[in-house]
């Protein structure tokens, strides 16, 4: 990874989660609002290291169209945090 | 480059490069581990808004000449067992290569 060491690359296929496509639909549906793939790895790259290594490729996504939509207001950081703080707060079954 | 200037090659297919070695901040497309090293011209791939303006929100124009570079693998792995006549092609934008 960016010349860097790392494991072993695995090279399996994988099935698509049902979350993973729905990051990716409104990924695509931003570029029509102007959030560029160039914008979007901006903010991918600005994840700190700990960060970076712990999320996931679709996770990653998610923030960099989080911090997207944050910069132009759409979003505040605060209705983000408590939104996540009340997903996670929901039972399995709901 | 200032706004509205017509974008020209400076380089052309099998001139010899090298990348520049600088570390700004920012989105950069130049991989790290390729910064400082030279290699080949092995084609011009046209001319595309600045990525890194795109990443700051702006609209990257003019466009910039981007190339396809070819360098040896031995060169950029001090390490590589592969056989030596190897290479690794990067793209790799204008404003980031210098007559080496």
């Amino acid at each position: 990874m960016g010349g860097l060491p790392a494991g072993k690359v695995e090279r399996t296929e994988h099935d698509y989660a049902e979350w993973e496509r729905r990051v990716d639909a409104m990924a695509v549906l931003l570029m029509g609002h102007d959030i560029t793939v160039d914008e979007r790895r901006r903010h991918i790259e600005q994840i700190p290291p700990a960060d970076y290594d712990r999320l996931g490729y679709y996770e990653k996504w998610i923030v960099s169209l989080g911090q997207a939509l944050i910069q132009r207001g759409v979003i505040t950081s605060d209705e983000l945090g408590r939104k996540i703080e009340q997903v996670r707060g929901r039972s399995p079954n709901s | 480059m200032s706004s509205g200037s017509v974008p020209e090659f400076r380089f052309k297919a099998g001139d010899r490069v090298k990348v520049r070695k600088a570390y700004p901040l920012g989105h950069i497309r130049t991989p790290y581990y390729i910064r400082g090293l030279s290699g080949t011209i092995e084609r011009l791939c046209g001319e595309f808004p600045n990525p890194e303006e795109l990443a700051q929100m702006r609209d990257g124009l003019p466009p910039v000449p981007l190339y396809r570079v070819r360098f040896l693998q031995k060169d950029v792995w001090p390490d590589y067992r592969g056989a030596p006549q190897d290479t690794l092609d990067v793209e790799i934008f204008q404003h980031w290569l210098d007559t080496p």
